[in-house]
């Protein structure tokens, strides 16, 4: 009896110090030097011009950030390269291929997936159900598979598959002990994991975080970080918008400042950190 | 050079704007259609001009009732689905209130105040009609108004206040509650049957071209009303300390909060002007058409919400101009498609309008 | 959760146990009523017919219903338009072909009725399709006028004189404009019991009746298992609904409904999930009217008024919007006590009190209440419009529900989304420890302390 209780634990433990995610994280495609690649994007909205030719490359399984003084235009360039906007002019690439002006469900199947600023949880659905709404390829979501009596048991295999998933991922965020609450119950923090988490569920390869540190208490910050940090290990790339700077600064390995709609300067923490440009763009200053 | 410089700027329009190219195209096609039925004799300018009279009257009671509901729409921030059934209420009260005077003494009180429900009286016998009966025609006027004045408030008061700050849906559902107790209420109380309202009043013959067109003295009071009220409504709106917040408020609601305008001074506002206007266009309808029955205002509620939505929901100028347009629609659309699809047509060009530019043609004007 | 969760939770036999209790009922009241006041055994039964057929007819519009806004959060007024798509194409597939000199103006093409009932909810999804294509993107107030509008223009279309009467594969065919279309084909029980070769079985069952209602009973029994019938195809609604909803498929509408934007944003094509569920739901619809209207024996354009659509609308709202066993218990509330209720009360008073002669007006019911205290005159006018104030009332119970219990008899419940329970697979453990605060350690030391599985 205590050995077959005691193999499940084992095994969780090995995972998770291996580092759990090989389970769910399959087929990072990490042949692509730059997943993702914007030149000239530019979007006004009637008379203001929020991105005036942005051009950038995020390198592979870099943890990158965008950053910027506000009205910048970083939520216009995100909402671009996402496909929650079009842009007026200017190509965003993705593992190589165009995707500028595509639907955000068809940016997202290709393995580009975002979250959200204000975390923007299911609230009428659970927590387990938010999570297993994300998983890609559900052979369920066609309506005749999951009425048609024997497809159905199909469905239900997949269901237990991706449920198993759901679980891992629940356990490794440490949010399990709320999975059967509703989405709308939860924490700000708590909402930003299952944010996090669902996102992770879609198995990307590339992680688009808008502010997903705004309002989080800094003990729940440190352990993000450690996730995002050991996601970045399993080879996902992650480019990060946020306003704390010595968050940028501690764990970015590369730095992209945007300011008035376009590219002020790119590099290392250390490059931006004394660049004077970039200090007088965020004293307020038209560089 | 000049032709060059035409023809480029007209693909450009035609790429930026297919939309507009279309609509253009249509029209087009529509008034080649109406040359060529004038030119063969098939189609008489008189018969257009009656057509266009008769759109322009209708046109103008759709856009008087759609006021108030696209100041309702717009700072209440809901369809109100009852709008129809305070126009009926308004009709009811203000010819109970016609019949009334016109036949006291010559019918039973009772009858005439349910307005001759189940055949008791007839207007026609009692003679009623502006010329003939002018200051019940103008008691009516002024007690339609007053009743679907005081209608409107006593149901936002009692049904609409409490569920103020609920969603758009809620509250809509909730005005098809209201239209349901309303209207079946008043065929309780009226009865089922529509009744002929007015003596013929008189009328002139007007020569267009190659024949006459009609018009008589209730087309002329429906005009004279409607432009006046429209009128006031814009003085209104352009010249009071009032009609500034409610622009404020319907074109940017938070913001009017700041500045310290008091809501539900302008919500009551709202509910005034808009009832009085709808109470008054239900008796105008009535006047015009010579019947009714509990049904009128239900029967126009969807070509009013085609004018408001035309017109850009909050924009006062935009429901009278979609009144315009919806009602010249419904009537000279018997020009180019057979009658029973007439109403549909001008359903046609709503649902154009909120599938192609939901805002409507005068958005971005607000309560302007 | 809350109290009122637990009561409908401990009732046996789940939510289909709670929908037979509910019948009960009702019909339990139903004859009460109509034992106490002395109605007839023939009344009685034709009563509980009617009664069913109601709850049946609505049951299923709730249900289709419940799809488009409670699941999909699609804000569908235009039902009626559905309906009678879907029955006029069943009368124009089903109806035998055009003789001269018959009492139909028009005929159809004589094929089967399952053949015709296909059709017809083919034809209401093709018309849900035309809809949602342009309009599914807009916001919930607008579709809801769209739709409105559209099942009116689909009214006038069949009221019109243009479509009355066509040539369609050489017959005679139409759509009857202001006269309608007389159903002139075997109506839907005979057609299933002959299909089934159980016709003769069928009419031995009714002669046998007899017993219980000695003259022609066929009339009676035919209503009785019309009802069951519908009742069945409540089940068979409910089951397809049920299934719907608890899958990946319900999970993506679900979330649509909340938030469109997150939906696509992890990789759901919304568009294409709104268009199927719409669809599904309409020609649901379509299949609902069919059931309806085809034992009526014809059918004319102005059943199909929008007032048709709110009937449902409150139905759903009654029985709570998002749960599959609220729209039927809906559906069941809505027709015993708002719709056919207030009927059948009038139906006992006119058949216990015959000989009353109720006044012909408003004025004359309340002029002797004013002048003499006479209320007698002003009941009996309002016995005799009960159609007119049921609508007062129903207006009325809207309200009262908006503001106290928009939720409905069952709204509060959420029915999972999933094919499967989603409590914890036996095959995983559960860390140690069920506090609520955030953990600041790793995982990895958790699991190292729990040994024991969860279950």
């Amino acid at each position: 009896m205590s050995d077959a209780a005691d193999q499940p634990a084992e095994d969780v433990a090995r995972k998770v110090d291996e580092g759990a995610l090989g389970a769910f994280a399959s087929g990072v495609d990490t042949s692509v030097d730059y997943p993702l690649q914007v030149e000239g994007l530019e979007k006004s909205f009637g008379g203001i011009t929020a991105v005036d030719g942005a051009t950038f490359e995020v390198e592979s399984g870099t943890l990158t950030g965008l950053i910027g003084p506000n009205g910048a235009g970083k939520s216009t360039t995100f909402n671009l390269i996402t496909g929650m906007l079009k842009p007026d002019a200017g190509t965003v690439t993705f593992n190589g291929e165009d995707i500028t002006g595509e639907e955000p469900h068809q940016i997202a199947n290709r393995g580009m997936v975002r979250t959200f600023q204000i975390a923007r949880e299911l609230s009428e659905m659970t927590v387990l159900e938010n999570m297993m709404l994300a998983p890609k390829h559900q052979r369920g979501e066609a309506l005749w598979r999951s009425v048609m009596p024997g497809l159905r048991d199909d469905v239900r295999e997949q269901e237990e598959e991706l449920l198993e998933r759901v679980w891992e991922v629940l356990d490794f965020f440490d949010i399990a002990h709320i999975a059967e609450e509703y989405a709308g119950n939860l924490s700000g923090g708590q909402r930003k994991l299952l944010e996090m988490a669902r996102a992770l569920l879609t198995d990307p390869d590339m992680l688009l975080l808008d502010e997903p540190f705004a309002g989080v208490n800094p003990t729940l910050e440190k352990k993000l970080l450690e996730h995002v940090h050991e996601l970045r290990e399993q080879g996902y790339t992650f480019l990060l918008v946020e306003h704390d700077m010595d968050l940028i600064m501690n764990n970015c390995e590369h730095v992209i400042v945007l300011h008035q709609g376009s590219v002020l300067t790119e590099g290392t923490p250390d490059e931006i950190r004394s660049n004077e440009e970039v200090i007088k763009a965020y004293l307020g200053g038209n560089v | 050079m000049g032709i060059a410089e035409t023809y480029s700027r007209g693909r450009q329009f035609a790429i930026e704007r297919p939309f507009a190219l279309v609509l253009a195209v249509i029209v087009v096609v529509l008034l080649g259609d109406l040359l060529r039925g004038l030119a063969t004799g098939q189609t008489q300018f008189a018969d257009i001009g009656t057509l266009v009279w008769d759109g322009l009257m209708r046109g103008l009671v759709i856009g008087l009732a759609g006021i108030g509901l696209s100041m309702t729409y717009s700072i209440l921030n809901f369809a109100n689905f009852s709008h129809g059934d305070y126009i009926t209420a308004g009709a009811f009260s203000g010819w109970a209130t016609t019949y009334l005077i016109a036949g006291l003494g010559r019918a039973d009180v009772g009858a005439l105040l349910l307005v001759g429900a189940g055949g008791s009286v007839y207007g026609g016998t009692l003679g009623i009609g502006v010329l003939s009966t002018p200051l019940a025609v103008v008691a009516g006027i002024v007690v339609s108004g007053g009743f679907a004045i005081a209608l409107s408030l006593a149901v936002d008061r009692t049904i609409f206040k409490p569920i103020r700050n609920e969603d758009g849906i809620t509250l809509l559902i909730t005005s098809v509650g209201v239209a349901f107790a309303l209207r079946y209420l008043m065929q309780f109380v009226f009865g089922s049957d529509v009744r002929g309202t007015t003596a013929q009043p008189p009328s002139i013959s007007l020569y267009f071209v190659d024949g006459t067109v009609f018009i008589n003295a209730h087309d002329i009071t429906l005009l004279v009303v409607a432009s006046g009220l429209m009128l006031g409504v814009h003085v209104l709106l352009q010249r009071t300390k009032l009609g500034k917040a409610m622009r404020a408020m319907a074109d940017n609601k938070d913001l009017a909060l700041i500045t310290g305008i008091s809501t539900e001074r302008v919500v009551r506002a709202t509910w005034i002007i808009g009832g009085g206007l709808t109470g008054v266009a239900g008796y105008m309808f009535i006047l015009w058409k010579g019947t009714l029955g509990f049904n009128d205002g239900w029967l126009l509620l969807l070509l009013i919400f085609a004018a408001v939505i035309l017109g850009g929901i909050g924009s006062i100028y935009g429901a009278i101009a979609g009144g315009l347009v919806i009602g010249l629609t419904a009537s000279m659309s018997v020009l180019w498609i057979p009658s029973a699809f007439s109403r549909a047509a001008a359903f046609v060009v709503m649902i154009v309008i909120l599938l192609v530019k939901p805002s409507g043609l005068f958005s971005g004007r607000a309560t302007a | 959760m809350s109290v009122r969760a637990d009561f409908t939770d401990r009732i046996p036999g789940g939510d289909a146990g709670l929908i037979v209790l509910v019948l009960l009922a009702t019909y339990l009241a139903y004859v009460l009523a109509g034992s106490v006041l002395g109605y007839t055994l023939r009344g009685q039964l034709n009563s509980i017919a009617t009664l069913t057929f109601y709850i049946g007819v609505f049951a299923m519009l709730s249900l289709a219903l419940n799809l488009h806004w409670g699941y999909t959060g699609l804000f569908n007024i235009g039902i009626v338009g559905f309906m009678a798509v879907g029955v006029y194409v069943t009368a124009i597939v089903t109806k035998p072909t055009y003789v001269a000199g018959g009492a139909a103006q028009v005929g159809g093409l004589g094929l089967p009725l399952w053949v015709g009932i296909l059709a017809g909810m083919l034809a209401a999804a093709l018309l849900g399709l035309v809809v949602a294509l342009p309009a599914l993107r807009l916001r919930a107030d607008y579709l809801a006028i769209v739709t409105i509008a559209m099942s009116e223009i689909v009214r006038f279309s069949f009221l019109s004189g243009e479509i009355q009467q066509f040539q369609l594969f050489g017959n005679r065919v139409g759509f009857g404009g202001g006269s309608g279309l007389i159903l002139d084909f075997a109506p839907p029980l005979e057609a299933l019991f002959r299909g089934l070769g159980l016709w003769n079985a069928y009419l031995g069952f009714v002669d046998a009746f007899q017993v219980v209602v000695p003259r022609n009973p066929k009339p009676v029994v035919d209503g009785l298992i019309y009802g069951l019938l519908l009742l069945g195809f409540v089940a068979v609604f409910y089951w397809l609904l049920k299934r719907t909803g608890e899958s990946p498929f319900g999970r993506v509408l679900k979330a649509i409904r909340e938030d469109e934007d997150v939906a696509n944003a992890l990789g759901k094509n919304t568009d294409r999930f709104k268009i199927k569920s719409f669809m599904l739901g309409c020609a649901l619809m379509g299949l609902a009217g069919i059931l309806w209207l085809v034992p009526q024996g014809a059918v004319t354009p102005n059943f199909f008024r929008p007032r048709v659509t709110f009937f449902v609308w409150i139905a759903l709202i009654i029985g709570g919007a998002g749960s599959n066993t609220g729209s039927v218990l809906g559906g069941a509330v809505f027709a015993a006590v708002l719709y056919q209720g207030p009927r059948y009360f009038q139906n006992l008073v006119t058949a216990v009190f015959p000989n009353f002669d109720s006044p012909s007006g408003f004025g004359q019911a309340i002029s002797p209440l004013i002048s003499q205290f006479d209320p007698v005159p002003f009941l009996l006018y309002t016995v005799d419009s009960i159609r007119q104030l049921q609508l007062v009332v129903m207006g009325l119970v809207l309200i009262w529900l908006m503001h106290n219990r928009p939720e409905g008899m069952l709204g509060y419940r959420k029915e999972t989304a999933s094919v499967i329970p989603l409590s914890r697979p036996k095959s995983m453990t559960a860390d140690g420890g069920d506090d609520d605060s955030v953990r600041t350690d790793g995982g990895v030391d958790t699991a190292a302390e729990g040994g024991e599985t969860d279950e």
